[in-house]
Parts: C-alpha cells; sequence; structure tokens
C-alpha cells in the first residue's frame, strides 16, 4: 500500500513530500517540540537505531511531523530534531497542512490547556516505517526499544 | 401435595434439566468464526474533538475453536492504527488466534489507544460451555 502523500515544507527548507526519499527507508511520526514525554522518547530511540545501523543509517531517513503548527516553525523544529540526530527531517505547515497530514495518517491529536495557561498536546505516537519504493511496510506502536527497529529496519534495506 | 400441584412443580424443573443437559453437552457451533467489529464513519472527528466515549469494547473475549479471528473494519474516513498495521478508509484487518492469552494492542479507534484480546480455551466440559452460552447470550442481550 503506497504510504499516504505529505505535502510540507522541510526543516531544511525544500518541500517535504515522501517522493523525495525513493530509494531509502523512512520513518515517518507525528509529534512536537514542547513534547516533555512521548516525543523525545521516540526521537531518541529513532536516533539509537540510526546509530546501531552503522554505515546503513545512509539509507534511513527519519521525518518527523509537528502536531503544533501554532508553536513549531522550521526553525524550532530544526534545532528540537537537530539534539537528536542532525539527518532528522521535520515537517511543517499551515494548520490545514498539517491537519490534512495528520488526517491521511490517522493521527489524532487534543490540546491540554494547563492551570497556567500553556499547552501539551496528546497525540497518535505510533512510527510508520515506509519502504525504498514509497510503500507503507509496518507501524511499530511507541515503546519499542531500539533492537526492534534495527530488526525491521535491516529488513527493509534488504528489501 | 395434590397429583396436578406436584406436575406443576416438576415441569419448570424437568425443562430446566433438559436446557442445561442441552447447553453442556451439545457442541457449540456458530456461523463464523470471525468475530466482526466496525470502526464507525466519524470516529477520528470524535476523537480531535476530545470525546472520550469508547466507541468499541476496550476488551474483546475470543474463544479458540469457536471465534477465534478477529475482524476490524474501518468504516471510517480517515486511516485507523490497530497494532503493526493501518487500516485505510473500507478495509478491514483479519487476525486470527491459535494460543489462549491476553494479547494486548494499540488502537487508535479507542479514547485510551489501547485495546485488550482475551483469547480462552475451547470450552470442552458441560459446565464451561453453559457458562460460554449464558455470557454470549447476555452479550447479544446487552447489544
Amino acid at each position: 500500500m503506497p504510504a499516504p502523500s505529505l505535502a510540507l515544507t522541510g526543516t531544511d527548507g525544500k518541500p517535504l513530500g515522501l517522493e523525495r526519499f525513493h530509494g531509502k527507508v523512512v520513518m515517518l511520526a507525528f509529534g512536537f517540540s514542547n513534547c516533555g514525554e512521548v516525543c523525545p522518547i521516540t526521537l531518541a530511540t529513532l536516533a539509537g537505531a540510526r546509530k546501531k545501523l552503522g554505515a546503513a543509517a545512509g539509507d534511513v531517513q527519519v521525518v518527523y511531523v509537528t502536531v503544533d503548527p501554532e508553536r513549531d516553525d522550521a526553525a524550532q523544529m530544526r534545532k528540537f530534531l537537530g539534539s537528536f540526530d542532525p539527518t532528522f527531517i521535520g515537517g511543517v505547515g499551515t494548520r490545514p497542512q498539517i491537519d490534512s497530514a495528520q488526517k491521511s495518517y490517522g493521527i489524532s491529536s487534543s490540546k491540554i490547556v494547563h492551570a497556567d495557561g500553556s499547552y501539551s498536546i496528546g497525540h497518535s505516537s505510533s512510527i510508520y516505517l515506509i519502504d525504498r519504493t514509497g510503500r507503507l511496510a509496518a507501524v511499530m506502536p511507541y515503546g519499542h526499544p531500539v533492537d526492534d527497529f534495527v530488526h525491521d529496519l535491516k529488513i527493509l534495506l534488504r528489501g | 401435595m395434590s397429583r396436578p400441584f406436584r406436575i406443576t412443580l416438576l415441569l419448570p424443573l424437568v425443562a430446566l434439566l433438559c436446557a442445561l443437559a442441552w447447553a453442556g453437552f451439545t457442541p457449540i457451533h456458530v456461523a463464523s468464526r470471525e468475530k466482526l467489529f466496525e470502526i464507525p464513519r466519524g470516529t477520528y472527528a470524535r476523537r480531535m474533538a476530545g470525546d472520550k466515549v469508547e466507541i468499541l469494547p476496550a476488551k474483546i473475549r475470543l474463544t479458540l475453536g469457536i471465534e477465534d479471528i478477529l475482524l476490524l473494519r474501518n468504516l471510517d474516513e480517515v486511516p485507523q492504527v490497530f497494532g503493526p498495521t493501518i487500516m485505510m478508509p473500507g478495509q478491514s484487518f483479519r487476525l486470527p488466534f491459535e494460543r489462549a492469552a491476553s494479547y494486548q494492542f494499540v488502537c487508535s479507534a479507542h479514547a485510551s489507544g489501547q485495546m485488550t484480546i482475551e483469547v480462552e480455551d475451547e470450552p470442552v466440559m458441560p459446565w464451561e460451555r453453559i457458562r460460554w452460552r449464558v455470557r454470549e447470550w447476555r452479550e447479544k442481550k446487552a447489544g
């Protein structure tokens, strides 16, 4: 099944569509830079998987799309993602563009407003694995260790 | 005790015993081993609106040899994630089970994001069959 397309802007300044990464295995996830729990763990896990792959990591691209376009611009996401792995590319855009991307992958999110007026966002946290031809190969639920990703990535890289 | 009065008392007792004997000794047959659950249209919209109402049961019970295949159908207009798979609008996902155990899956149709599948062994003893049939009847009655 072809992975649903994206029409966003990458944190590298280029248009972000998945066709850009054909030939590579893509790990796609959604989150936001002010996330204090799930996103840092997910990103650290994905960075760990790339590191463990060694030279093969060059064929693996992490794409992390914000669910908080009001606060996450390209610079903010670039800084956030760069603290985990400088090769990670973030997806940013307008609220309608982000809504459309979320809907394409069934990513739900809801704003949680705190007493001091600040907010966080609860969101779906699965990671989508897309093969070299742009087909959606698997969905990895949140919480899997680095080795599970390495295992699946090796299979996808061989294919 | 008069004879008609004894018969009046005995008849329901005999009927109950017959029903229990049937329920306990007759093997269970169902039309399909698939247990279907449909994710209705509008589920994603409700989740996005912050609706916490459970649309599907949080726990689904399957029985080996009788109803041991989970069939999920996505009738929503948005993809839904179940375990390691993504169901596009209109798609179904069929998952057979072969071992009795409790299984946890990520499920985007649930407010909690989790679904539990309890897979039980096939009831073979009479009281197990009776318990299974009573539970099924109560579940169907509850809708």
